[in-house]
């Protein structure tokens, strides 16, 4: 029962336990951070408290166990990806910078002019904008694969679109403005028939179904700690070893070289050559507690629980009067859409009397305003659901809304 | 509903919102500014007719929230045959209004818009409710857009 599940999982959570507005918090913003259970937190702090001390550099025994609990997140990552090696995970900001780093080293190097990288129309600005960026200065392309008016892929058109100009596809896992879950495998495949490597954003992804990049074979993939119960400031992207050995560096500094002389410096090998500086050891070991915790609670019970959840979320909202779902796709993970009186009560009206019952949602363009364009919306309200969330919050939410309907009607 | 949502949205807001005065674009304005409100992607077009040093009318069309459009509705009749000097120096109170509250301006320097002061008690909302002042504030000193960022 997903009941259950919620009802253990959120004691872990000490920030669901207060009020807001004298009101119990019911926090549906999940699509834009999660919360981080008790057992991140204290991996956190107890890092700072017994093991700090840089990594990779010291003979002492601080630095030893600092670089073992480092390393040692780094193959959480890799098993909770599964992933062949550890040497494929590199630690980075978030999502977004992953994007940036693959976009700066394969972009900059593979693309040439006439060239071509395709994406999704439901792309977070984080995989349309970094792609613009290497594109302008490569004089290569960007197309779009056009979506219907669920918010699924279309993905006849999307195969049309492979043509040999394209050297690259890039295209999100699960759409953080439509919940929209992607038949990722089914695109890889098709790319891959055509020589074409495939980047997978799976910011949304990761907190709520298994994934395995081997069996999607994905070329990249790219994840978030703070969108997985994990700290911010820290992510990972995962890339294949033959692919990633053939790249040029990132980011240029310490732990990224074998030699450094005036003349020629010598790159280190995978995946130091990517994490240029000190990096966020903390936040890698937060983050590896993350995966304890998801993998504790079982990926695909949390992945059925949610799915029931939203089961009962989808015809509880439509019930309320003029209230219009945007996204109705095939397959949904944790996101909720919608518009009230065909935008005429605008979302941030929504969010705003929403927040004084002490419910917490996101207002806005979700950072996809192109997909705000295909669907002709200028913003939609956004609720976003995660394991701790239970069927009475969804009531909550339900009781909010004739709320914004009584106060703006 | 609660004091401080019914202080938000009073009558005259939510009437101002839904059938906003002066909204339509106007082809011989003498000045145009857009509007920007990148956290949520509010944008809006405000057209100035000044004659010598007077605004002698202004118009707008866009896309946002109550309060963003109850603001831009209520700037349209309020500068009307003002100086250029006056409108901005309404603009410095309106400021002051919805960021300070109603304590902070006298009632008759505000007029109509005192209706604004409830945005004080919403940190999140006081962008919405400045963005057309700001707009305004552009179009008056020659520029072509801005951003509440």
């Amino acid at each position: 029962m997903s009941g259950e599940l919620a009802a253990r999982l959120r004691k872990d959570f000490p920030i669901l336990h207060q009020e807001v507005r004298g009101r119990p918090l019911v926090y549906l913003d999940n699509a834009a951070t999660t919360q981080k259970p008790r057992q991140v937190i204290e991996a956190i702090s107890r890092y700072y408290e017994t093991e700090n001390a840089n990594v990779h550099r010291g003979v002492h025994a601080l630095s030893e166990r600092a670089t073992a609990s480092y390393e040692g997140a780094r193959a959480k990552v890799r098993r909770f990806l599964n992933a062949a090696g550890d040497r494929e995970i590199v630690f980075v900001r978030g999502t977004t910078e992953a994007i940036n780093l693959v976009a700066q080293t394969f972009g900059r190097s593979r693309l040439g002019a006439g060239d071509a990288v395709l994406i999704t129309a439901m792309e977070h600005h984080s995989n349309i904008v970094p792609w613009q960026l290497v594109c302008a200065e490569r004089g290569a392309r960007l197309k779009v694969a056009p979506i219907d008016e669920r918010g699924d892929l279309r993905l006849d058109e999307l195969e049309k679109m492979l043509t040999p100009e394209v050297k690259l596809v890039s295209l999100v896992h699960v759409s953080n403005a439509l919940g929209t879950i992607n038949p990722v495998k089914q695109v890889v495949r098709m790319a891959h028939a055509r020589g074409i490597p495939v980047l997978v954003d799976g910011a949304q992804a990761v907190s709520h179904q298994p994934v395995d990049v081997r069996d999607l074979d994905a070329d990249f993939y790219a994840i978030s700690g703070h969108k997985m119960f994990g700290p911010t400031g820290i992510g990972a992207l995962y890339g294949r070893a033959e692919l990633m050995e053939t790249l040029p560096p990132y980011m240029g500094g310490g732990d990224m070289i074998l030699s450094v002389t005036f003349e020629k410096t010598l790159y280190n090998r995978l995946p130091y050559r990517f994490e240029a500086g000190t990096p966020d050891i903390a936040g890698a070991i937060g983050l590896g507690a993350a995966v304890d915790y998801l993998e504790a609670a079982g990926r695909p019970a949390i992945a059925a629980a949610e799915h029931e959840l939203l089961e009962y979320a989808v015809p509880a909202l439509q019930s309320v009067p003029g209230l219009k779902l945007i996204g109705t796709p095939r397959e949904r993970a944790s996101v909720l859409s919608f518009i009230l009186r065909d935008g005429e009560i605008h979302p941030h009206d929504i969010g705003t009397v929403l927040d004084q019952e002490g419910i917490a949602i996101r207002t806005g363009h979700h950072c996809a305003q192109p997909l705000m364009q295909v669907f002709g919306v200028a913003a939609t309200a956004r609720a976003s659901v995660a394991l701790y969330n239970t069927r009475e919050e969804i009531d909550l939410l339900v009781k909010g809304l004739h709320r914004v309907l009584e106060v703006l009607g | 509903m609660s004091g401080d949502l019914r202080d938000l949205y009073q009558e005259v807001v939510l009437e101002h919102s839904k059938r906003p005065r002066n909204y339509r674009a106007m082809p011989d304005a003498t000045s145009t500014a857009q509007g920007f409100n990148p956290l949520c992607g509010d944008q809006l077009n405000l057209y100035v007719k000044v004659e010598g040093d007077v605004v002698k009318e202004v118009s707008f069309v866009g896309q946002g929230c109550a309060i963003s459009r109850a603001s831009a509705s209520l700037l349209t009749g309020a500068v009307k045959d003002k100086t250029k000097e006056e409108a901005l120096r309404l603009f410095e109170k309106v400021h002051l209004l919805v960021t300070e509250g109603p304590s902070k301006v006298s009632p008759e320097e505000v007029g109509k818009l005192a209706v604004l002061s409830g945005v004080s008690e919403f940190p999140a909302r006081v962008k919405c409710a400045s963005l057309a002042w700001h707009t305004l504030k552009a179009a008056l000193e020659g520029q072509t857009s801005v951003s509440t960022e």
